[in-house]
């Protein structure tokens, strides 16, 4: 007998701020189900509008990739040059049009709140894959997911941060969702690319144990995870500056010389130089699979907010 | 011999004072009740010596009540103020200001990246804080202290 995923409260997923820790947990139980083979949901006949505003070629083919393994079909438009968008179309217009076309949005764009705009005067799912640099709460899930698949739990973990830990948006949403779950953090940047100030205060608030560090060695040992990000040249104004910090942290085989067994290595990718590929073939190294993780959990999210049935 | 107390500023016959409001903040409230355009005799007092606050404003307007919206607004910008109605120079009706837990429209979003100074939207603050007063961007979730951000009543 078909039954409906749970969770009639969840219709969109704009931003991390809305999910709660038990959405969190359902949608990690549901993506291992899926990925287990134990239910399958069904999207055949279902039509999801890929508006990629901006481009970004590993989450469009993520979530073009999650819809297809569903059963369903996608309608995509990637970057706004061709599109009546650049004809001065309002965001509003395009979204109202699409929709009369698709079943759900998953959407892109360069402007911060484009993702809560379109949940507003839609009356069908929008998923937000990225505005500006606010939110992109499916790579936040999809770390969570990788976090619980490795660790078997995501409570009490030690987890360090590592790289611009100030305009890295995945750093900031994955503090913000582990939070609930009584985490212990290292963050280890370059001085100008420190965690921000408000993202401190609110884990300050929630009594959760963050250090600041400089030097990683030390810390090594205790760690669960470690997460890092690329230091982005894009974001430097002078050059000069980015060259003093690109290579603060260089992750090499022997910097995870005396790892835990249990440790493993993430990254979002994509990478340039701070993680060696020397370390890939090392059985700490997850990025890969958390790609791979992270079309399973969009399938799970798909799932959850269109209420599929599953056999 | 006992001081006569003397007002510093005009009694008005009917309408509403804006009393203890935070100093210098006086023709931000005059703002928010619309000064340019309004054709309501208005009297504003600019750092009157206070007991309690040491230094205050006040903003006097006559033949009007404030709406719902006019009073979150001069909540935001100071949250202490007090209302006070008068008809035929008499107190009636004595108000304490309380911040509100959202405010929509009014304030605009210092961020230019934000979609509500692209598209046609209505702005939208969650509150964030008491004192000082913080605000947060329904939309962009960018935060900010009371004093960067701009009014539009």
């Amino acid at each position: 007998m078909n039954q409906p995923v749970n969770s009639p409260q969840m219709k969109h997923l704009v931003s991390m701020r809305d999910v709660t820790k038990e959405d969190m947990l359902s949608l990690i139980d549901l993506a291992s189900r899926i990925e287990a083979g134990q239910i399958k949901p069904d999207l055949s006949g279902k039509l999801g509008a890929l508006l990629f505003f901006e481009p970004s070629t590993r989450t469009y083919f993520s979530f073009d990739t999650a819809i297809k393994r569903l059963g369903g079909n996608t309608l995509a438009m990637t970057g706004s040059g061709s599109t009546s968008v650049k004809k001065g179309e309002s965001l509003a217009d395009t979204l109202m049009t699409v929709r009369q076309y698709a079943d759900f949005i998953v959407m892109r764009h360069k402007i911060e709140g484009a993702a809560r705009f379109a949940s507003e005067i839609l009356d069908i799912p929008v998923i937000n894959a990225g505005d500006g640099t606010n939110q992109h709460p499916t790579q936040a899930m999809l770390d969570l997911y990788s976090i619980h698949k490795t660790q078997g739990t995501l409570e009490n973990l030690t987890v360090a941060m590592i790289g611009d830990l100030r305009l890295g948006r995945t750093v900031h949403s994955l503090a913000q969702a582990l939070s609930d779950f009584n985490p212990k953090f290292y963050f280890a940047s370059p001085r100008h690319l420190q965690m921000p100030k408000y993202i401190k205060d609110e884990l300050k608030n929630k009594g959760v144990d963050f250090e600041e560090v400089e030097d990683i060695k030390p810390i090594i040992p205790h760690l669960d995870i470690m997460y890092v990000t690329r230091i982005q040249k894009e974001r430097f104004a002078v050059l000069e500056d980015y060259e003093k910090v690109k290579d603060a942290y260089i992750i090499t085989p022997e910097v995870l010389e005396n790892v835990k067994e249990n440790f493993r290595l993430m990254h979002p990718l994509p990478r340039v130089n701070e993680i060696t590929v020397e370390v890939d073939k090392m059985p700490y190294a997850y990025y890969f699979r958390q790609a791979r993780n992270g079309v399973v959990m969009r399938q799970a999210i798909i799932a959850k907010l269109l209420n599929l049935d599953v056999n | 011999m006992k001081e006569k107390k003397q007002l510093r500023v005009d009694p008005i016959k009917n309408g509403t004072v804006i009393d203890h409001i935070t100093a210098g903040k006086a023709l931000q409230v005059a703002d928010i009740l619309n000064l340019q355009q309004t054709d309501n005799l208005m009297l504003i007092g600019v750092h009157l010596s206070s007991k309690k606050m040491g230094k205050k404003d006040i903003v006097k307007i006559e033949n009007r009540n404030l709406t719902a919206d006019e009073v979150n607004g001069i909540a935001l910008i100071s949250p202490n103020a007090t209302l006070t109605i008068i008809e035929d120079y008499r107190v009636v009706k004595k108000q304490k200001i309380t911040l509100p837990e959202a405010i929509k429209g009014h304030i605009i979003c210092p961020n230019p990246n934000c979609v509500t100074n692209v598209e046609q939207v209505e702005t939208r603050f969650i509150i964030a804080n008491g004192t000082p007063v913080e605000v947060q961007c329904a939309y962009c979730e960018k935060k900010y202290g009371i004093e960067d951000v701009k009014f539009r009543f």
